[in-house]
Formats: structure tokens, sequence, C-alpha cells
């Protein structure tokens, strides 16, 4: 199995590279192709989930250089959880996109698999400066897919997305030499060995690196006070773009698990935990001002956005208290709020595309087609959202609320989740309501041009809301296999002796 | 050299900073090559600052220079050169598009549109 774990990065890669120098004139290949490459991606990180749930870390060491000198990939539970989250997401996107969309500007196959590719090689790989590699391919194609179609309002968020997160490089790169200098490894397993014997004197200057880069996470998982970047992009980037944008805040969450769960966790001494004081707090915050976002909001893209980064604030709140069970609650929660932010973005374009010149701008119009039928969408996905019963949202708050039952800021947590949470269904509810009933009562019909069915769009967004009844139904064993991914993270000793060796656990603290 | 290295990182960073916190995208650019130069001789300092020592360990060597962030440098480099190359033309396209050269799509002196957008 250990030459698959470098598939998920390789196959998109090729398959970018294909489509943009064998197939860029001609558009039906372009979507065979890269749904093709989409679907085997599903098959293979399937199979590599499988694999990594019965067996214990495994490693990839690329061109068979031994670790720490050369470059490693590793496949725990939590990195195959997250690639088969990926590769099912991007399902949904390119056969969204693939009716429509993907004709506005150019190459956008070949960027949506570049971006596969850097989302999937950040969530494998196993050393610090090759997470900011993929950092950079994910977000180089990013730019260009978040500048898919132009406008003058998409360029105008798209420049301050790229500045942003060029600043942020710049921030990761100092982190990465700070911790550098102090280590004198960049792998991450061997990071954790080599964190507890860093001399007192340069404790203070891994802190400060370590912290560094607590902070690029954090602009990447949209935390405050480094969140403000997301509305405006997500809100104006193309439907299928933003619903992919959702695991790209993913991303920086699973960095924070990562990073400050292994090389930073219970074995590091001092630096134990070192970053649990900051995000609770911070995911606090970002909860209250997401949800207080949606509630004013007057764009349909807006409303969406800030619940995107209320549902980080949930999601970091369960990490922040890092607790085995608090982990698996976020976990959880975390394939959920991917596929309720997809869902909902995909729905709000069928909605708006049908809208003509009232766009997503949130006052009342006369009927548009399909109107029944996309409102019971919006209302399932905002079901979703808001984490009401019966769908996994609720499931994924009630884990979060039991988690945090022995903690300190309880009832911080408590009531900030629950007032939230209505703030939210407000939210939405007074969204909905414009958009539908409202709408439905006015005289006249909109009409616009295109297909009164497009079939590909509406399977894409139903698969989106089907993946959130299915995390409902299947929340059981999703949930044990979920136990099993923070047990792992829990245990490093499983993950440094898959990277390094037998009996390499031991040196810690030599 | 330690001062005069540790010096010249923090100019540069500090006119980065500056430039990049100005409203118009081309000072902003200019901030970031700026920042980016910095970040780039700061990682180069991370290996030690060593005058003529090989970079490889052979025999007979005992005193060498670290190689790796050397090779991270060149990684740095080559991705800020191409993100420069990229952010140029986006804050080019941006003012042909929008009309203007302000990071918020607005003149400066004119009142913010966040009151009836979005």
């Amino acid at each position: 199995m250990g030459d698959w774990i470098v598939v998920p990065i390789v196959l998109p890669a090729v398959m970018a590279a294909l489509i943009v120098l064998a197939v860029r004139h001609d558009i039906i290949l372009q979507r065979v192709f890269s749904i093709t490459a989409t679907v085997a991606l599903v098959a293979v990180t399937l199979s590599l989930l499988i694999f990594a749930s019965g067996n214990g870390p495994e490693m990839y060491a690329l061109s068979d250089w031994p670790a720490p000198f050369g470059i490693v990939l590793v496949l725990d539970r939590l990195s195959a959880m997250m690639v088969f989250l990926t590769s099912l997401l991007g399902l949904g996107v390119v056969l969204f996109a693939s009716s429509e969309w993907d004709q506005r500007g150019k190459h956008f196959h070949a960027l949506f698999q570049f971006q596969l590719m850097g989302v999937n090689g950040a969530f494998l790989t196993g050393d610090v400066f090759n997470l900011f590699v993929f950092f950079e391919v994910l977000l180089i194609a990013s730019y260009g897919l978040m500048l898919h179609g132009a406008g003058a309002d998409r360029l105008k968020a798209g420049m301050q997305y790229v500045v942003i997160n060029l600043t942020g490089s710049s921030l990761f790169l100092i982190g990465v030499g700070m911790i550098y200098s102090v280590t004198g490894t960049l792998n991450m397993a061997d990071l954790a060995i080599q964190v507890t014997k860093v001399a007192s004197g340069d404790a203070a200057l891994l802190r400060a690196g370590a912290l560094i880069l607590l902070l690029v996470f954090c602009v990447k998982a949209a935390l405050v006070p480094v969140h403000f970047w997301l509305p405006g992009t997500y809100a104006n980037a193309p439907a299928p773009v933003a619903a992919l944008f959702a695991i790209m805040t993913k991303v920086g969450a699973y960095s924070v698990l990562r990073v400050y769960s292994l090389a930073f966790g219970d074995t590091a001494g001092d630096m134990a935990w070192l970053a649990a004081p900051y995000i609770l707090p911070a995911a606090l915050i970002t909860l209250v001002l997401g949800m207080t976002g949606v509630l004013a909001a007057k764009r349909l893209n807006s409303l969406i956005a800030f619940s995107v980064i209320g549902s980080m604030g949930t999601l970091l709140i369960a990490f922040g208290l890092f607790t085995p069970e608090s982990i698996s609650a976020g976990l959880y929660y975390l394939l959920h709020s991917t596929f309720s932010a997809a869902a909902l973005f995909l729905i709000a374009d069928l909605v708006v595309s049908r809208r003509g010149q009232y766009g997503d701008s949130l006052n009342t119009a006369p009927k548009f087609h399909q109107l029944g039928f996309l409102a019971v969408l919006f209302f399932i996905g905002a079901i979703g959202m808001a984490g009401m019963p019966p769908l996994s949202g609720f499931i994924g708050k009630l884990q979060i609320l039991d988690a945090a039952r022995d903690s300190d800021a309880m009832v911080w947590i408590w009531s900030i989740i629950l007032v939230t949470s209505l703030m939210c269904i407000v939210g939405f509810g007074r969204a909905g309501s414009v958009l539908f009933w409202k709408s439905a009562s006015v005289d006249g019909e909109i009409t616009v041009e295109g297909a009164q069915w497009p079939v590909l769009p509406i399977v894409a967004a139903c698969s989106m809301l089907a993946a959130l009844i299915a995390l409902t139904i299947f929340a059981g064993p999703i949930s044990d296999y979920l136990q099993g991914v923070s047990a792992q993270l829990f245990d490093t000793s499983q993950y440094i002796e898959a990277v390094l060796g037998e009996n390499a656990f031991a040196q810690i603290g030599q | 050299m330690e001062f005069l290295v540790a010096s010249s990182i923090g100019l540069l960073t500090t006119c980065g900073t500056y430039l990049l916190l100005r409203g118009r995208t081309f000072p902003a650019v200019i901030g970031l090559a700026l920042l980016s130069y910095a970040v780039n001789v700061f990682l180069f300092a991370m290996g030690r600052l060593t005058i003529n020592m090989p970079p490889i360990l052979r025999d007979g060597v005992t005193e060498y220079t670290d190689p790796l962030p050397q090779a991270l440098v060149l990684t740095a480099i080559v991705i800020s050169f191409g993100m420069t190359a990229l952010i140029v033309v986006l804050a080019i396209r941006a003012y042909l598009e929008i009309g203007n050269d302000h990071v918020d799509g607005r003149p400066v002196g004119e009142p913010s549109e966040a009151g009836d957008k979005n």
C-alpha cells in the first residue's frame, strides 16, 4: 500500500499538466479528463481510508531518502480521512462546474486539479517546509480559480486575497526559519523529538517560531482577528470555487491539529499544548462575529460566507480544548461543515442564476423558476448549517457541547454555541423567507436564458446535501472511526515510529 | 557581520510593512517584494552565519556551513518571484477594470462603499 500514498498528489498533478497541454482547446475533453481523474481520486482515497482504518500510520519516503533527511508523506487515519473528504468535495464541485461555469474563463479544470494536488499534499506531508510548499501550490491555484471569469468586484476581492496570503506566506517562512534554527529539523516526527531536547536558552525562540506558525494557520482557518479576508473572497468567488474553498479553511484547522498535537503535544514538556490558550478564546469570538455577520448580511453569498466563519469558530472551539473527545467531536463537525458550506454555495448559485438582475441581494423579487424546489434545497442546507435536528450539524454540536462539559470555560462555550445557533437560525430564516416566501407572492415572473433543469448542477448540489444525510445516518460508525483518529493523534509514538523507525519514540526527552 | 545582517533584515521588514499598509496597489506590491527579501535573508541566516566554509560534509571537513537553509531559500525565492509576477499582472488588470489603483477599489477621499453594499 505504501506507494499508493503518493497517488493523491501525483494523479491531479499529471492530469492538470495533461489538461493544460493536450486538450486546452476542447472543453468537452477537459471535462471528461477532469471528472475521470476526480472519480479515480475518490477510488484511490477510499482505498487509502480503508487501509488506514485497519493499520497504523504508514510512511512514504520520496526517492527513498530516509527520514529525517528526505521528504516524507505520512498516511494515518486523520490524513486519510482528509484526502477522502477533499476528493468527495472535489467530485461535487467539478460536476457542478462542468455544466457552464468552466466556460466563463480559461483553464478552470487545470487549476482545479492543481488545487486538489495542493490540498492533498498539505494533508499528507510529514514535513513542515513541505507543508509551506503545498500551501503555496494550493494558494497559487486558488488565486487563478478565485479570479475565474473576472469582473471588477472579483478582481478587487482577489487582490486583497492574494496580498493577505502572500503576507501569510512570509510569516510562515519566518516561523519555519526560527523553528529550524533551534531544532535543526523540519520533519514533523523528528521535530517532536528535538523539541524536547532544546536548550532552555533557546526555548523562547522556539516558542515564538511556533506561535508565528500558529498565526499563519489561523489566517488560513479564518480565526479572529485574522479572518477579515474571508467574507469578501468567498462572497465574490465563483460559486463552484467558493464551494471548493470550504476545504481551504479546513487545511488551516488540520495544520493546527497536526503540528500542535504531534510536535507541541503531551510530550513537549514546557511547551506542551502551546496553542491551547490562544485558540479557544479566539474561536469563541470568531463564532460570535461570524453569526453576527449572518444576521447583518445584505447579500446571500456574504450571509453564507459569514456562516462559514461561524462554523470555523465552532470547529476550533472543539479543537482548542485539545481532549480526545473534543477532537473527535470537532472532526465530525469538520466533515459536516465542509459539506454544508459547499451545498449552500452551490444552491445559492442556482438561486442567483435564476434571479437575473436581482442577483444575490436579499430583497423581494418576482418569482423565478423552480422556486419551490430550490426553497426545499435551501431549507435543508440551512438546517444543516444552523445545526438543527435532524441533520448532522445537530449531532456535531451536541458532541462538542458534551466534550466541553469538563472544561473550565464550559459556561462560555455552552452559552455562546447555543445563542449563536439561534442567531444563525434567525439569519437563515430571514434570508429564506425574503428569497422564497415573500418573493412567491410578488406579481410577475423572472425569466432568464439557459437550461430549465440543468442536470449536473442540481445533481452536484443534491449530492452535497446527500452527504449531510449520510453523515447523519452513519453517525455511529463515523464517530467510531473519528475516536480512532483522535486516539492515534494522542498516541504520537505510532506516528513517530512509522516515520523514524522503531525505538525512535524512546529518544524523547533524552 | 551579525549586526549588518540583522539590521538589514530589520530595515527591509520595516519598509516592507510600511509599504504593505499603503492604500494603493503599487506600494503594496513593492512592500511584499521587500518583505520577501527580508524573509530570504532571514532564512539564510538561520543556518548560522559563516564565511568561506564548504556546504557539504566530507572527510577531513570539521567546520561547514548548513546547506539546508540555502535550499529552503532557493525554494522561497522561486515562489516569491512567481508570486510577485502574478500580483503585478493582477494589479494592472484590477487597475484597468476598476479604473483606479486603490486596494479597496475606490479613489482616495471617497467614502467607503461598505455602507450600501455587502
